[in-house]
């Protein structure tokens, strides 16, 4: 049976969203899937969103079936809005930014480990099976809807942050399978995905919005990180192209940050009444607190906010404490914290902080946005100029954040300011559309982003030499892939043949650059700044004996093999270590277990 | 940790040319293959115990406190109280009800401005007021535009006999 429908997701890291469009119309026809969850115990409600949140019930709970779905057999856990308010009077219970946890190579991610520091009676979960019960979820509800179309048999995109490494993607990857996903689903980049969002609003006319030599910032703050991508326009035969031309570092900031700075101000204001929060109340200025931020933050929005938090009490109007906040104080606080003035030669601060430092992620030491972007925009743009920028992500509904980074980029480019590109203002929900999208013109043709890796990639090589106890032998990288691989092809990394010991399992310690761009396939990078490459989970392969059995075994046990990298149709890196005169290949693994400092 | 089991062979035999192969070509766009497509099928509620009515109540009370509100004596408070108050509850319990019902006035025209009466008289759209005679009146002035739901949303619980009166549980703090 053939698709009937092509489906984008976006598997957020506090919210996720499934957007479709039937393969029978014309144009696509994109649609968001209303999410059936449980918003409290015993109550079914449908949702534009599930949030990425999951609660372990109590044994109680469990036994009383209180957060029972209609395709579950399941009681033990709920996942969407009803886990996300649990979570203020259970956080031990709740796990939350299972993506962040994805793409933090320095835990196992295999292991389960959330939520962070829970006590032992809480059953806890792995960031991969938090994920995949987030997407089973997404799953069930599709086949809610559409019984007779599995999503085995659809067209699948789902979206990942275009700074995810490779050991990141793959586990996304594993997750997606695990939950159902059809084997050929494939992976595409949040900004770009906003960015076909904004290609499909604008339709055709996206050619005469840009011009040959424009380039596009794209800059995608969700609620827990930043990425950032630069577009560049190019021709080709005489056609428009769009090519991604770099990508930024993984940035574990964004709106949920804003939130928590301007919550924590407000509260010590409600101390200065003489009233400390308890947690349920907390959480109840937070919310207050996103909508006092995009209040204030308006530009023609008020000059004061009153935040009020009830009593827990049925005495509302009896217990309820306000206090107000001046439109000034915000917007010092947030866009002096989070979008600084800064120099386009202004660099983050390295050392990790506790700021806003939850325990277990390498939040941000540095919460000036505008220094990364910084950063950023010096290292990919190299001097040339920026002519446009699109914003994505629900913190931007906040127009003043919105001002104030056009302001900067007006600052760092006098001569010629980058103009906004207007798109959807559909902020939430752009990237499960704009994925949608890009699966549409993946199958019927239409305009294509083109820029293949956005890292290029490294096998750490130690070198031979005399050994001098407690020092290590010098470490090497040589480069396997390089930047800008494009998805379907394939490369032989020339270098000296490397003796992989027979019967035991080879490890290679792995490292990924965002920023060495023209490292090519071979090279051989003697040594490199620690903000040039990042390590990410080590490479694997065992030759077992048999492998090796038609009596050419070299004396020493060693064979002699060379790399060879590939990149999938669907994106996925494949690495293999080839034995250039016996003809046979193993293929290289993550392997995300013992190298955790856990 | 056994990281690298391997020797560095020292062997001059030379590079490799890099041989990158375009695998794999799209295709030019392809035709739209007629596919049949099954509209979105309505889920099939659970079963449930208690009345919608009661589920409504029990969603404005959990997202808006609109329960606690209505019924505290508020004689004694100031309007300055009540209105600190009010704002969250407005936004709140608006914010659902937007959510379930999406609430759209009957008639677009402004308030205040004439409207035909005619093809809207008999559905229950409007109620006429005024002098109001034994003919059909064809225009009128609008003075309040009406309000419908463009859907009914209602959560639906799925809890036991014994609860479904329960609007808000008691809360009982263990230490």
């Amino acid at each position: 049976m053939s698709a009937q429908f092509v489906i984008g997701i976006d598997l957020g890291t506090t919210n996720s969203v499934l957007a479709y469009s039937a393969l029978n119309e014309e144009q696509p026809q994109v649609q968001l899937l209303p999410i059936l969850q449980l918003v409290a115990a015993n109550t079914i409600e449908s949702r534009s969103m599930l949030p990425s949140f999951l609660y372990q019930c109590t044994a109680d709970e469990s036994a009383a079936k209180s957060f029972l779905l209609p395709w579950s057999n399941d009681f033990t856990f709920t996942t969407g809005y009803g886990a996300r308010s649990l979570s203020a009077e259970f956080p031990d219970r709740t796990v939350g930014a299972a993506k962040s946890w994805l793409g933090h190579s320095k835990v196992d991610r295999h292991q389960p480990i959330l939520p962070w520091h829970a006590p032992d009676d809480v059953t806890k979960i792995s960031p991969v099976t938090a994920s995949q019960r987030y997407l089973e979820h997404l799953v069930a509800t599709w086949h809610q809807a559409f019984p007779d179309a599995p999503i085995a048999e659809q067209n699948v995109v789902l979206t990942v942050p275009a700074s995810f490494d490779a050991s990141a993607r793959e586990l996304t990857r594993e997750a997606a399978l695990a939950a159902g996903l059809p084997d050929s689903f494939v992976l595409l980049e949040e900004p770009q995905a906003a960015t076909y969002a904004w290609l499909n609003a604008v339709g055709d006319r996206w050619r005469e919005l840009l011009k040959v030599g424009d380039r596009m910032l794209v800059c995608d703050i969700g609620g827990g990180t930043t990425d950032l991508t630069l577009v560049e326009v190019a021709e080709e035969s005489g056609e428009l192209t769009l090519q991604r031309a770099a990508v930024g570092n993984h940035l574990l900031v964004g709106g949920d940050n804003m939130d928590l700075a301007l919550a924590h101000y407000v509260a010590q204001l409600f101390e200065g009444k003489g009233l400390t929060l308890d947690p349920w109340q907390s959480v109840s200025l937070w919310h207050s607190c996103r909508n006092a931020k995009e209040s204030l933050l308006c530009e023609s929005g008020p000059d004061s906010h009153t935040i009020s938090v009830p009593g827990r009490s049925s005495r509302l109007i009896g217990g309820l404490v306000s206090v107000t906040v001046e439109r000034a104080q915000t917007t010092d606080l947030l866009l002096n914290g989070f979008f600084p003035e800064a120099q386009l030669s202004d660099r983050p601060a390295r050392a990790r902080a506790s700021g806003f430092r939850e325990i277990g992620l390498p939040y941000e030491a540095d919460t000036g946005i505008t220094r990364h972007l910084a950063a950023f925009l010096k290292q990919s743009l190299a001097g040339r100029s920026l002519t446009h920028m699109l914003f994505n992500g629900g913190v931007f509904k906040a127009s003043a954040l919105r001002s104030r980074l056009l302001h900067q980029l007006q600052r760092w480019f006098p001569d010629s300011p980058p103009s906004i590109v207007e798109g959807s203002d559909d902020l939430d929900f752009s990237v499960a559309r704009g994925a949608c999208f890009y699966g549409w013109t993946k199958l019927r043709g239409g305009v294509r982003i083109r820029g293949g890796t956005a890292r290029s990639y490294y096998i750490g090589i130690e070198t031979a030499g005399l050994a001098i106890p407690g020092v290590g032998r010098p470490l090497k990288a040589l480069c396997v892939v390089p930047n800008g691989m494009e998805e379907g092809t394939e490369v032989d990394v020339p270098s000296d043949p490397i003796g992989l010991i027979v019967g035991e399992s080879a490890r290679f310690r792995f490292f990924s650059s965002a920023n060495r761009k023209t490292d090519q396939p071979g090279e051989l990078l003697q040594r490199w700044s620690p903000d040039e490459l990042s390590e990410t989970d080590s490479l694997e392969a065992t030759l077992s004996a048999s492998d090796i059995d038609n009596g050419n075994t070299p004396d020493d046990d060693y064979v002699p093999v060379t790399f060879h990298s590939r990149i999938t149709e669907l994106g996925v890196l494949e690495l293999w270590c080839v034995h250039e005169s016996e003809d046979k290949r193993w293929k290289l693994e993550f392997s995300v277990r013992d190298d955790a400092d856990l | 940790m056994g990281r690298i089991s391997l020797a560095w062979q020292v062997l001059t035999s030379g590079a490799f040319a890099a041989k990158v192969t375009n695998l794999l070509n799209l295709p030019p766009a392809l035709a739209a293959p007629p596919i049949a497509v099954a509209p979105p099928k309505p889920v099939a509620p659970p079963k449930t115990l208690r009345s919608d009515a009661v589920t409504l109540l029990a969603a404005l009370q959990r997202e808006g406190r609109l329960i606690d509100f209505l019924k505290e004596p508020i004689e004694a408070y100031s309007d300055a109280q009540v209105g600190a108050a009010v704002r969250d509850i407005h936004r709140d319990c608006g914010g659902m009800l937007e959510r379930q019902f999406a609430i759209r006035p009957v008639l677009d025209q402004a308030e205040g401005s004439n409207v035909t009466i005619a093809a809207n008289a008999k559905n229950g759209r409007i109620k006429l007021t005024g002098k109001v005679g034994d003919g059909s009146p064809s225009s009128g002035t609008l003075v309040h535009h009406g309000w419908l739901v463009t859907k009914s949303d209602v959560p639906v619980w799925t809890g036991t006999a014994e609860a479904a009166s329960i609007v808000a549980p008691a809360e009982v703090e263990v230490r």
